[in-house]
């Protein structure tokens, strides 16, 4: 039992002075997804079936290569954001809400980078 | 994780049926169906039913229920004062919506009417929620006009299109309709502020002769107190005097943006 008032449950630990920068992130990537998506499914669908050297010559080309990158990036950075949200939005426990929060960081910072270096690996032919 | 069901405390039973009315015309007896719930009891909530002659009462759902109260039932407790949708005291949910009982009109209900406290607030007792962190909220974003500049002789003045931008907004009644539909109010209704006491923000940010604008956007910016709003529009869909709260909170959020870029 605690006797706080119930302005001092309101104003808790103070205002975080936060969160414009992570929701206007949101807005902006998901605008640049727009046109990214399509610039990298539109190529991306012309090679299927192809085989193995059309797939590796389409990322030989710079312009398919960062349009690759910046997909996989954005989309990543994302996904990270919105899943951030929802776990603070159903998670309440502190530390299942710590350990998700962790991995999704983490899961989706790995993932990224690992999409960004085989677009890479590929057009750097290596 | 959220509360997807209720505590085994709170999970309602079947509760008592009242006698139907003598004599009445069978075509004008309306069934209605509420949450009773008694703090002095061990028990859990349950659901009464009760029937009504409708051509013995009022035409609003409030005058049913205080029908019920002086002729059936006097232990059903519930709030009500101006029954004509300015104090905001009577707002419960009824047939599935949140709204004042006195401006709910018995003939914009098919069939049974089913009454239940407003959704997610602890209950002090039958319709009765406890709104006291609601009303906590509501005090902590200073919902009076703040100024640094020596009071005018006479009043602080204001241009008609300034007041214009009042409108949708002074109106606000502080039933809590539209705070206890909000999913993301019930989850974190402990951090977030809330479509109310957001909306009432806005409406001292947007007033011309307030001169707190950056301290009262510096108390909301934060993740929970502001962003936990994901524009789910439950708050402008219930309002019963339709206002859209979702649309202040929009505009507290392009202000947010505004003052960085």
């Amino acid at each position: 039992m605690s006797l706080k008032t119930p302005r001092s449950r309101v104003m808790g630990l103070g205002s975080a002075k936060d969160g414009v920068e992570h929701w206007w992130s949101q807005r902006v990537t998901s605008v640049a997804l727009v046109p990214l998506t399509i610039l990298f499914v539109v190529p991306f669908a012309t090679v299927i079936g192809e085989g193995y050297d059309a797939m590796r010559s389409l990322y030989a080309n710079p312009f398919n290569a960062v349009v690759a990158i910046l997909f996989i990036g954005v989309s990543f950075l994302h996904l990270a954001q919105g899943l951030q949200v929802v776990i603070e939005d159903y998670v309440h426990d502190k530390g299942a809400r710590t350990t998700l929060l962790l991995t999704n960081t983490l899961s989706c910072g790995l993932l990224g980078v690992a999409g960004v270096f085989a677009v890479a690996k590929i057009a750097f032919g290596v | 994780m959220a509360e997807f069901s209720l505590p085994k405390n709170s999970r309602m039973v079947v509760g008592k049926t009242w006698p139907k009315p003598d004599g009445a015309d069978a075509a004008k007896v309306r069934t209605f169906k509420i949450y009773r719930w008694n703090p002095d009891t061990k028990e859990n909530p349950r659901i009464d039913t009760y029937f009504v002659d409708s051509s013995k009462c009022g035409p609003m759902v409030l005058d049913a229920i205080i029908y019920i109260k002086n002729e059936i039932d006097q232990t059903l407790t519930f709030r009500r004062s101006c029954r004509e949708g300015i104090c905001g005291s009577c707002a419960m949910n009824i047939d599935g919506a949140n709204t004042l009982a006195c401006t709910k009109g018995l003939d914009e209900v098919q069939g049974v009417v089913r009454i239940y406290p407003l959704p997610h607030m602890p209950v002090v007792k039958d319709l009765v929620p406890d709104l006291t962190h609601f009303y906590a909220q509501h005090a902590s974003i200073n919902p009076y006009l703040d100024t640094q500049t020596p009071a005018p002789e006479k009043e602080w003045r204001q241009s008609i299109e300034d007041r214009k931008q009042l409108d949708g907004l002074y109106e606000c009644i502080l039933c809590a309709c539209c705070s206890t539909s909000c999913p993301s109010y019930w989850w974190n209704g402990d951090r977030y502020l809330g479509p109310a006491a957001l909306l009432q923000s806005y409406r001292w940010l947007i007033d011309s002769r307030d001169e707190a604008t950056g301290e009262r956007l510096d108390h909301l910016e934060d993740p929970f107190r502001l962003y936990r709003c994901h524009t789910i529009m439950n708050c402008a869909k219930t309002c019963p005097k339709g206002l859209n709260p979702a649309k202040a909170i929009a505009e507290i959020k392009k202000m947010m943006v505004e003052r960085r870029v």
